[in-house]
């Protein structure tokens, strides 16, 4: 730890205190992520994807638009919510001061807390109604963005550029598959998954859409996306409903018939 | 996993058959007895023998010294599934802290999609094995010692045993983890210094049924859900590492029932997300976890609940408290075949119960775990004289300071105290038991693959009338039991002094 670096946290009520973090990252985080926090711990070389390298200070899961630093919240938020499908458990059954103590702590592996201030969290405005005209239109965008070349036409996480993609430490990386299930990395809820167009997911290569996607078109896409995923939401049922009245839709760029 | 028995034990679960012989129950038990024939339901009904009689038939041990050595519950089959250090799960292992919890309650699963095997590599295997090479020194005071060396019957004066020297415990082979997701297997098996293997747990866990954590269900051999584990417990002494209220039976007791022995039934266990608020409900065998129905035992069944909170004081730590109970059975008679009791057909149960008080308190780096818990025997469940319920209350404070993941510094204290004997003659103190053991914990390592620790010890307990429970001191080559002092007011005091290198891989 630098300790000139001494940081704290704040979540909530609570304050979370590098020092007794600093314990805690021993104790529970240390394997993977480091004694310094550069995601080089013991067991790195035998986890995908890799952990987090907390002195580049890049998160995914942000409410904060690309770029900036993440706040506490969306900090303690991704500790207690683990990352699905990855290495990184939910430390949820931690007390929730051993969390923010944890987060005051991470934040003191990079210099860029000193010198920045978090972003100011995107504000994710109530979710328009689903309809087959939203869930429709979510689809045109999936096509018209070309979130297919990387997330497949199916959503499966297989698109052309799928093979090619790395992060910003070139470790090869997966578009998400949306059929593997309703949990992504930084998402479970629809107001999750529409933060997601608007931060972009840092170090990768899911850009933000906040300069492209309206607020109504980004609650489209997410109705659509949900269509993609095993649950049978209120999106699938809306979804089912127009394939029972329409043609088969084209397959090309789109669609999760 | 196991307090391991004398050699040649032979598995038959054993209390006491005179007055001067209390308080043995050990550990696990494995039965050799053979499978009960069928179809005798209207044998005539006798009463049960004395269980030390089984003991008796026993094959007998091959040394006269009987020092109970124990092992416990690391698992770092876990921690390479999921390339967590050991410290992710455990205080310091293998006493669990509540992620480990959380991460057991959900059966072995950290509930990230990556927990069914076939979300793993063909190579793993889950499986992880523990042993403690050590060396020991334990002496035990007022044993029966020959005045002649070789002849018994030139008289016997009260006299110390001390044992000592290298010595191994035994091996445990734990098997732990999910079949499919949301059923998780335990298959524990253990193999002795002396070669004879056993099964310590094995059963199969149906978790989260109906994607409700609430509702999970298990059947097999199990240990019992003790908010303070003995299994996962950081004593490993012959007398520090029992808790002694987890196997006390007063004296002249015919009940085999041990809270700290694993039982075969099933079991109902929810929780909440983070574990804060936990329950079991239990339905067991009554034959103290010795399966193919032994003699002795019937068709009744033993009941055990418990019920805990913990509370986040953010300050401080974690603070839970439990209550448990256990409503009992044990047969009283059995029908004959041939004069002997027909197995697994006992009857004439009578109850016996236990209930109790318990927590796991964290004071920033200290842990306290208190224990209280009140216990009750039928009359007629004795081998003596039948005259009143035998009654006693046990305590146990322990407490640990954890410098950090690597170094612990730990004291337990636990007392026994008779209220009632089953007979007013009995002296009353005989069967008490005061104890107290210091130690700390240092894991040269302790990474995702394994840990090493230095493990030292000293505990002492003083027991009243009888043997110590941990079975040190003089055996009996006669009755395979050891020796209870000369005097039924004696009191036998038991030490342990214990080096050992304590390693999981």
């Amino acid at each position: 730890m630098n300790t000139a670096r001494a940081q704290t946290a704040s979540v909530g009520k609570l304050t979370g205190n590098a020092a007794q973090g600093k314990k805690y990252y021993q104790r529970f985080c240390v394997g993977c992520h480091g004694v310094d926090g550069d995601g080089s711990g013991e067991n790195a070389p035998w986890i995908e994807p890799k952990p987090r390298d907390f002195t580049a200070a890049v998160f995914k899961c942000r409410s904060t638009p690309t770029g900036t630093l993440p706040t506490d919240q969306d900090l303690y938020d991704a500790v207690s919510r683990g990352f699905v499908n990855t290495n990184m458990p939910s430390w949820f059954p931690l007390m929730e001061q051993t969390r923010v103590d944890l987060v005051a702590y991470i934040k003191t592996f990079s210099p860029r807390w000193e010198k920045e201030k978090p972003g100011t969290p995107i504000v994710v405005p109530p979710e328009t109604p689903v309809t087959k005209a939203s869930v429709l239109h979510g689809r045109e965008l999936f096509s018209k963005m070309e979130c297919w070349k990387c997330h497949g036409p199916a959503g499966h996480g297989d698109g052309p550029s799928a093979s090619t993609l790395t992060d910003s430490k070139d470790n090869p990386i997966r578009p998400y598959n949306f059929s593997a299930g309703m949990r992504s990395k930084c998402s479970t809820t629809n107001a999750e998954l529409y933060r997601i167009f608007m931060t972009g997911v840092d170090g990768t290569p899911m850009p933000s859409f906040v300069d492209n996607l309206t607020p109504a078109d980004a609650w489209d896409l997410v109705h659509y996306l949900r269509t993609l995923q095993p649950a049978q939401g209120v999106e699938a049922a809306t979804w089912h409903e127009w394939l029972q009245s329409a043609p088969a839709p084209s397959m090309g760029t789109g669609g999760g018939r | 996993m196991i307090m391991w028995l004398p050699k040649g034990s032979g598995g038959a679960k054993h209390s006491v058959s005179s007055p001067a012989r209390a308080g043995l129950i050990v550990g696990l038990v494995l039965s050799t007895a053979a499978m009960t024939p069928r179809g005798a339901s209207s044998a005539p009904v006798a009463p049960l023998p004395d269980r030390a009689d089984a003991a008796a038939a026993a094959p007998a041990r091959d040394g006269r010294y009987t020092l109970s050595l124990k092992h416990k519950a690391a698992i770092p089959a876990f921690a390479r599934k999921y390339s967590l250090a050991c410290s992710a799960c455990h205080t310091t292992w293998p006493e669990l802290n509540n992620f480990g919890q959380v991460f057991k309650d959900n059966g072995y699963q950290l509930m990230n999609e990556k927990d069914s095997p076939i979300q793993q590599s063909n190579s793993y295997w889950p499986i992880a094995v523990r042993t403690t090479p050590q060396w020991h020194m334990e002496t035990t005071t007022n044993q029966p010692i020959d005045n002649v060396a070789g002849d018994p019957l030139a008289g016997q004066h009260a006299g110390t045993v001390t044992q000592q020297g290298f010595d191994l415990s035994g091996i445990d082979f734990l098997m732990m983890g999910t079949l499919y997701k949301n059923i998780s297997f335990q298959l524990v098996t253990t193999l002795d210094p002396d070669g004879s293997a056993g099964i310590e747990a094995a059963n199969v866990r149906f978790d989260n049924i109906s994607n409700n954590s609430w509702f999970n269900v298990k059947m097999g051999k199990f240990e019992l859900d003790n908010l303070i584990s003995e299994k996962r417990g950081e004593f490993l002494s012959n007398n520090g590492g029992m808790y002694q209220n987890y196997h006390y039976q007063p004296v002249s007791s015919t009940v085999a029932f041990g809270l700290g022995d694993n039982q075969l039934g099933l079991e109902l266990m929810g929780h909440n997300k983070n574990s804060y608020t936990r329950y079991t409900l239990a339905l067991l065998s009554t034959t103290d976890g010795t399966p193919g129905f032994p003699a002795g035992t019937g068709k009744g069944m033993d009941v055990m609940f418990t019920l805990s909170q913990a509370w986040a004081v953010q300050s401080l730590g974690l603070m839970r408290v439990g209550v448990f109970g256990v409503l009992g059975k044990s047969s009283t008679a059995s029908p004959t075949s041939g004069g002997e009791p027909i197995p697994g057909m006992a009857n004439g149960d009578k109850s016996f119960t236990r209930f109790g008080v318990n927590a796991n308190l964290t004071f920033g780096d200290f842990e306290v775990l208190p224990y209280y818990m009140i216990a009750s025997n039928d009359k007629a469940l004795t081998d003596g004289t039948p005259t009143q319920n035998a009654k006693w209350n046990s305590a146990v404070v322990e407490a640990h300071y954890v410098v950090n993941p690597r170094l612990m510094f730990m004291g337990k204290w636990q007392s026994v105290k008779m209220t009632d004997q089953y007979d007013p003659g009995t002296p009353s103190t005989q069967g008490n038991i005061d104890g107290l053991a210091l130690g700390l914990r240092s894991y040269f390592f302790m990474f995702s693959r394994d840990g090493l620790a230095l493990h030292v010890e000293y505990a002492y307990t003083n027991s009243v009338g009888i043997f110590p429970l941990s079975e040190d001191g003089l055996g009996d080559p006669g009755t395979s039991l050891p020796n209870p002092p000369l005097t039924e007011a004696t009191t036998v005091k038991s030490s342990s002094l214990l080096i050992a290198l304590d390693f999981a891989f």
